[in-house]
């Protein structure tokens, strides 16, 4: 009935070649080797190493302020790393790299003054495209993720999950290859939040992209993800690495309680804890 | 009927000042107190009924300089508006002149305007120039600093999520920072068309042929009090509606900012 595969931990060093090609084929859209960062005296990073093939969700936990979103925003090219090299597809700069990803970040950073349909429509607007148009690329995913007869609606006027919603919408009509998040579902109550995790899952499933997810929560991140890298407190280094038993599996509440899926999250929590 | 109630509830208790201030003053003219206290002739302290009557029996000649003042009022409140948004959008897209040029325009709210609207009229003639140039000037301070604050306060993560949307420097002012710093904007401009007609009043006394601050001087060197005080209401009124179109702006065009 479940999946009985137990999920693997595996030390930092089996990193490479740890994708598993035969479901993921392709090259690694995202690629980072020696990548350590520092702000002033402070190291946030340290040394890591990562990999994300083409189409695949790659989860990254661990604790609070270890650097997850330092290292989002050192993949999307919004900071440039003290050292190390990260690669997007072919981009290696900073700049060109800010092409390729598209970044939602914590908060869904709506802008107040634009309808919901003109937020997630910004990235075309930016491009160029009329308002007109920009709202007829943006409408079919608002009927497509459940948002139809909302785009008039401000932002205030939405709920978190709605909210959120619309900033994917917003972050997949930037029309990246590769979609960092993070901690997407981080603000939204546990109710909201475990439908959020279904609808991302299906959201996924029909619009295939690569994707790193940050997350602090280890089910979150087991359940989105294909694979997902733990790392340790600041400095952040990988701690271990673990495949998903079921990644995006309806219904969540099955996947999330099978025999195999409670044995990575354990696993997790104690390579969390021998941290400590 | 709720919304009339509640309106009618947040002005009466202004009212009942502003009546129980007149019925005083309406007083204390009548029985001669102030007059006495001051130790002046009573007619020199009109009562707010003299002052009512004054309004009316001079409304043509009131009218006339009103308009006069109110075209000064507006056309100086645009242009520093215009110049002052300019100025702040100049300033912070250049960082280095915002450090140079910051101390410079708090320095030029120090200049006492009173003190240099002779020079202008003396400059620009009598026509409405110098009023223009000493209401842009007290009213471009509160404008500038105003909207350069609402450019700083911008969310610094939505100009990165901008960035990572594709959008150019231009297009980030366009979409986020202008927006962002527009509830900014109007409450420089509503401190700002308060001062303006203390501005117009300034500029019209440094030398005008028209205008409410002119008929003021005119009249106080008549000793027509009563016309002074109709004239100060009526500059007094132009300030209220100013600010309350400028309340109702606000609530159209700039209501994330109250929220």
């Amino acid at each position: 009935m479940q999946p009985t595969r137990e999920a693997p931990v595996v030390e930092p060093r089996h990193v490479e070649g740890a994708v598993r090609g035969d479901r993921l084929p392709g090259r690694a859209a995202v690629e980072a080797r020696e990548l350590s960062h520092r702000f002033g005296e402070l190291r946030v990073l340290d040394r890591l190493e990562l990999e994300l093939a083409t189409g695949e969700v790659l989860g990254i936990v661990g604790p609070s302020g270890c650097g997850k979103s330092t290292l989002l925003e050192l993949i999307a090219g919004l900071a440039r790393a003290s050292s190390g090299r990260i690669r997007v597809d072919h981009a290696l700069e900073p700049e060109a790299r800010l092409g390729l990803c598209a970044y939602m970040p914590q908060r869904d950073l709506l802008l107040p003054w634009l309808s919901a349909i003109d937020n997630a429509a910004l990235a075309p607007r930016n491009r160029g495209a009329s308002r007109a148009a920009a709202r007829a690329e943006a409408s079919p995913l608002f009927e497509r993720f459940g948002l139809a007869g909302f785009e008039a609606s401000r932002a205030a006027e939405l709920s978190g999950g709605m909210r959120q919603r619309v900033a994917f919408l917003r972050t997949l009509l930037a029309g990246k290859p590769v979609l960092l998040l993070d901690e997407p579902f981080a603000s939204l109550d546990a109710i909201t939040r475990a439908e959020m995790q279904e609808w991302l899952a299906d959201a996924l499933a029909v619009e295939r992209r690569s994707v790193v997810l940050v997350s602090h929560d280890i089910e979150e991140a087991l359940y989105l993800a294909d694979r997902v890298l733990i790392l340790s407190r600041r400095p952040a280094r990988i701690l271990a690495e673990l495949h998903s038993p079921s990644p995006r599996r309806r219904p969540r509440a099955e996947a999330v309680t099978s025999a195999a899926f409670t044995a990575a999250r354990e696993r997790a929590l104690a390579v969390l804890a021998e941290d400590r | 009927m709720n919304a009339v109630l509640a309106v009618a509830r947040r002005i009466l208790a202004p009212l009942v000042i502003v009546l129980a201030l007149l019925g005083l003053w309406e007083l204390a003219a009548r029985w001669e107190l102030l007059s006495n206290a001051l130790d002046i002739e009573p007619f020199l302290v009109p009562a707010p009924s003299e002052v009512a009557e004054a309004l009316w029996s001079d409304r043509s000649l009131l009218a006339e300089n009103a308009w006069v003042t109110l075209r000064e009022i507006l056309a100086g409140l645009a242009l520093a508006v215009a110049l002052g948004a300019g100025f702040a959008l100049a300033l912070h897209r250049f960082e280095p002149l915002r450090r140079a040029v910051y101390p410079l325009l708090v320095a030029s709210q120090t200049i006492p305007v009173i003190a240099i609207a002779p020079i202008l009229v003396v400059w620009l003639g009598y026509g409405i120039g110098p009023k223009l140039a000493i209401i842009a000037l007290v009213c471009f301070f509160p404008v500038t600093v105003n909207m350069l604050d609402g450019l700083r306060s911008v969310n610094r993560d939505q100009v990165r999520m901008m960035r990572t949307l594709d959008a150019s420097r231009s297009q980030i002012l366009r979409r986020v920072e202008v927006p962002a710093a527009l509830p900014f904007l109007l409450s420089g401009v509503k401190v700002a068309a308060v001062i303006s007609v203390i501005g117009a009043v300034f500029g019209e006394w440094a030398g005008a042929d028209s205008g409410l601050g002119h008929l003021i001087l005119i009249s106080q060197g008549q000793l027509q009090t009563a016309r002074v005080f109709a004239a100060v209401a009526v500059l007094s009124a132009i300030a209220l509606i100013l600010f309350a179109s400028l309340v109702v702006v606000e609530r159209r065009y700039a209501w994330w900012g109250s929220r």
